[in-house]
């Protein structure tokens, strides 16, 4: 363990840490843009800075590692001076467009500025002026409101084992992109829009296509967490819920699923429409005279429990075929298989994920 | 390139125009390569070191870092370690590295294998800027020599020490000359620089303990190792030991590039080889160690050259180029060119200098066109203070030191110029690239 001081208060922390997780492991928060406990360390953005005594320089706590003695000032004028000049840039490089924002409420930029009191910028100037991206059905790109803190790239990168984008250009005119510029429809982008970095971005740079423009963050009412069903994996959702409707799904981020950081793909981030679609089957139907009527569950199971039975009765189990989905559990692709094994006697069972 | 010569001690010059660059065997009657046989075959790789902690020699890339440490603190449990030859040589103005590369390309190499043995790399690569066509020619051809010639390779003097040397080419961004930047640049990357620790000494190339030095902090390894440590200390000065390349440029009679003992004054430099500047004009100021250093005043220039004496006044002796710069230059065209050029260099990793270094050179921009208010004076100092805290690299933390130190000693002409009174920016002078342009026409340094 290492004692060290902050803020005035005497603490300890494990040998290897940073200063901002020895911060948060003792209760004080130091904010962060670029930072992600799930991704590679980037000490880019600077708004972590803190002032260590003895150093001639503010250190970047999200990078810089702890000390045996070292006296850690994480608030202290020089330090508010320097976040708040740094808002000041990020905001005057910024197009300033919160009110029909669809990340407004939600925003690290807006926080930030609000609780630093940066209400304007003494540097305006210039802005970095780029066409916003519409090129695919899933998320927008919209680079004026980005502030380079590179987590969408690391996320492609180091979540979905990906490499759509990195830096292009430099200086003030630098931001993500793909290589060569490509849309994201372009057979050489390597985009699979999971959305995973839609899902890491601090700012409203990156926005889902789904239900944009019809709620503002604030007024989702719960968050039902679940378990995806596209597939087998598991993976951990919220449903964000207004209404009884489903407006949007983020990653269930308690670190108990499956998807441990929160990712997701293209099918369980952006595919919830169905669940509040005019057409969805809700009941089981049964056909008959050639129209499907609606039926209780029980009838309909009685109904195809009787059928079965009846054409093994006659022609033996093997004149059965069972074939479940990959949009089941593995639980009850197992059951299947013991229905088909065990109660029908047939071997005759497959899985769609075989095929 | 300009070279003045003169009568004292040279060390990392000492066979320029003597011999021929390409003829390994000219280097080699001169005494090439038996500083390297005496490491290897009379000396263990700590003592080489404590030899260059004695001889006081620090590192000519523009922080004076002692070079000896710095090997000192390399890790040493490691599979594979590396020597890294920064010469890139990006600094506006500088063309110092150029001479030794284009000179004396063996003299380079004798001192990277010493370093190597010292530090324990058997690998060393040579990062050089990418417009200099001709040291990089050179300095192949050189390596090929070495090569054959039992200089570089396996078993170097029958001893179990091998060495290889490779050249890599930059691509023209300044911020590769940082070390940080430019190992990322070596292994394919974007250049930008990596926040720091580790150092490179720590987790460098590929995550390998590596030491980066400049060309000119290298070339005088060869000649501690010869005539040892307590000669090389007596030349210069106490806390500045040896010599040092500095580069005579802007409005003197006299420019190029010289190498000289720590010491002498800065007027003592411009008058004695410069030639003073021309009759009837007056100096309004000298741009002293690169475009990052500070902003020096004529009432400054009998500060002597030396780490000490400049670091005492606020200034730095950076890559060693003095620019002098006379009445007859606006003072605020030369300012926003150099402000351009640091928003044009901004690697745009971090926040602070993305950003910082382009309102900066937008806010000059509005004082010179006399559209400026005493408010951006504040606004500029409240920046460049904070650029120079919380930036991540020393390009963004240095960048902001020529407009601070030229408001210390130039405050007159920024209030002169905010308020109210029209002033012309020379707008061809801040173009892209101006700044080279500026020194490069000032000085007859052509790039090769
Ligand atoms: C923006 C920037 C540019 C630099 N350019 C150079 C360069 O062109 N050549 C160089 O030797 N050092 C350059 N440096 C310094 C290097 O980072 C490093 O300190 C130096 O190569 C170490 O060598 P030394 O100890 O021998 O001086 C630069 C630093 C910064 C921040
Ligand atoms: S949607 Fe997924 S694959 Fe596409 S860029 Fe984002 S993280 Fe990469
Ligand atoms: S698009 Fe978003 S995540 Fe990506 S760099 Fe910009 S602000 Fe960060
Ligand atoms: S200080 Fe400038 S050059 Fe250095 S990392 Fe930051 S943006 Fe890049």
């Amino acid at each position: 363990m290492i004692n060290l001081t902050i803020d005035g208060k005497q603490v300890q922390a494990e040998s290897g840490m940073t200063i901002l997780q020895a911060a948060k492991a003792n209760g004080i928060e130091i904010p962060t843009f670029c930072y992600d406990p799930a991704l590679s360390k980037a000490g880019a953005c600077r708004i972590c800075v803190v002032e260590v005594e003895g150093a001639r320089l503010l250190a970047a706590a999200c990078v810089a590692p702890i000390y045996e003695g070292m006296v850690v000032h994480t608030n202290s004028e020089k330090v508010q001076k320097s976040r708040r000049i740094n808002l000041e840039l990020l905001w005057a490089n910024h197009n300033q467009d919160c009110l029909t924002c669809e990340k407004a409420g939600e925003c690290k930029l807006q926080e930030l500025c609000y609780k630093y009191g940066v209400t304007e910028s003494r540097f305006e100037g210039k802005k970095r002026n780029l066409p916003i991206f519409d090129d695919n059905p899933f998320y927008i790109r919209d680079y004026n409101k980005c502030i380079n803190c590179g987590k969408c790239i690391r996320a492609c990168q180091e979540i979905q084992i990906n490499e759509t984008y990195d830096f292009v250009d430099r200086g003030f005119n630098t931001h993500p992109d793909t290589a060569y510029r490509v849309d994201l429809m372009a057979k050489e982008s390597p985009c699979v829009f999971c959305g995973n970095c839609v899902a890491v971005c601090p700012t409203g740079a990156l926005t889902s296509k789904i239900n944009r423009g019809t709620f503002r963050t604030w007024e989702v009412e719960k968050k039902v967490k679940t378990t995806c069903t596209y597939c087998g994996c598991g993976c951990g959702l919220e449903l964000n819920v207004i209404g009884n409707k489903v407006v949007r799904v983020t990653p269930d981020l308690s670190g108990t699923t499956p998807n441990e950081h929160g990712a997701l793909c293209t099918k369980g981030r952006f595919g919830f429409d169905f669940i509040n679609r005019e057409d969805r089957l809700t009941n089981p139907l049964i056909k008959e005279n050639g129209k499907f009527r609606k039926a209780s569950w029980e009838e309909a199971l009685d109904l195809i429990a009787s059928k079965l039975k009846g054409i093994a009765d006659v022609n033996g189990g093997n004149s059965l075929m069972f074939l479940s989905s990959a949009r089941t559990t593995n639980e009850e692709n197992y059951l299947m298989q013991k229905l088909s094994r065990a109660v029908f006697k047939t071997n005759n069972v497959d899985h769609c994920a075989r095929l | 390139m300009n070279y003045i010569e003169t009568d004292g001690v040279k060390i990392v010059l000492r066979n320029f125009g003597k011999i021929d660059p390409l003829k390994v065997e000219e280097y080699v009657a001169r005494g090439g390569y038996e500083s390297l046989k005496k490491a290897l075959t009379a000396m263990t790789p700590e003592a080489v070191i404590e030899e260059v902690k004695a001889s006081g020699l620090r590192g000519r890339g523009g922080a004076g870092f002692p070079t000896g440490l710095k090997w000192s603190f390399t890790k040493k449990d490691a599979d594979q370690k590396y020597i890294v030859c920064n010469a890139d040589e990006g600094e506006p103005g500088t063309a110092k590295d150029r001479l030794i590369m284009t000179g004396d390309p063996h003299g380079l190499i004798e001192g990277m294998a010493i370093a190597g043995y010292a530090i324990g790399a058997t690998k060393g690569f040579i990062y050089c800027r990418g417009e200099y066509t001709t040291s990089i020619n050179t300095l192949n051809h050189a390596i090929n020599q070495a090569r054959e010639n039992g200089f570089l390779g396996e078993n170097l003097f029958g001893t179990d020490f091998t060495f290889n040397l490779e050249v890599r080419s930059g691509a023209g961004a300044y911020v590769c000359g940082e070390e940080t930047a430019l190992i990322e640049s070596i292994e394919g990357h974007r250049g930008m620089p990596r926040f720091k620790p580790p150092f490179p000494g720590g987790a460098g190339l590929w995550g390998k303990p590596t030491v980066v030095n400049n060309v000119e902090t290298l070339a005088n390894v060869p000649v501690i190792l010869d005539k040892g440590a307590d000669w090389y200390k007596s030349i210069g000065t106490e806390k500045s030991a040896g010599t040092k390349i500095f580069i005579l440029c802007g409005n003197l009679r006299n420019t190029g590039a010289l190498e000289l003992p720590f010491g002498m004054t800065v007027r003592e430099v411009m008058e004695t080889y410069g030639g003073g500047l021309l009759t009837g004009r007056d100096l309004q100021m000298v741009h002293l160690g690169g475009a990052a250093s500070g902003i020096m005043p004529p009432a400054l220039i009998d500060t002597p050259l030396t780490y000490e004496d400049l670091q005492a006044v606020g200034q730095g002796l950076g890559s060693g180029v003095i620019l002098a710069i006379d009445d007859q230059k606006d003072f605020m065209s030369y300012i926003c060119s150099n402000t351009h050029f640091f928003e044009h260099e901004s690697c745009g990793k971090c926040t602070p200098c993305r950003e910082g270094t382009a309102r900066i050179n937008e806010i000059l921009h509005r004082i010179a066109a006399g559209d400026g208010t005493l408010e951006d004076l504040d606004n500029l100092k409240d920046l460049g203070e904070m650029m120079q805290i919380s930036a991540l690299c020393g390009l963004g933390q240095a960048a902001p030191t020529p407009v601070l130190t030229s408001l210390e000693h130039f405050m007159d002409k920024y209030v002169e110029a905010v308020s109210g009174k029209k002033n012309e920016v020379n707008e061809e002078a801040v173009a892209t690239e101006a700044i080279h342009k500026s020194y490069y026409e000032a000085a007859p340094i052509k790039l090769d």
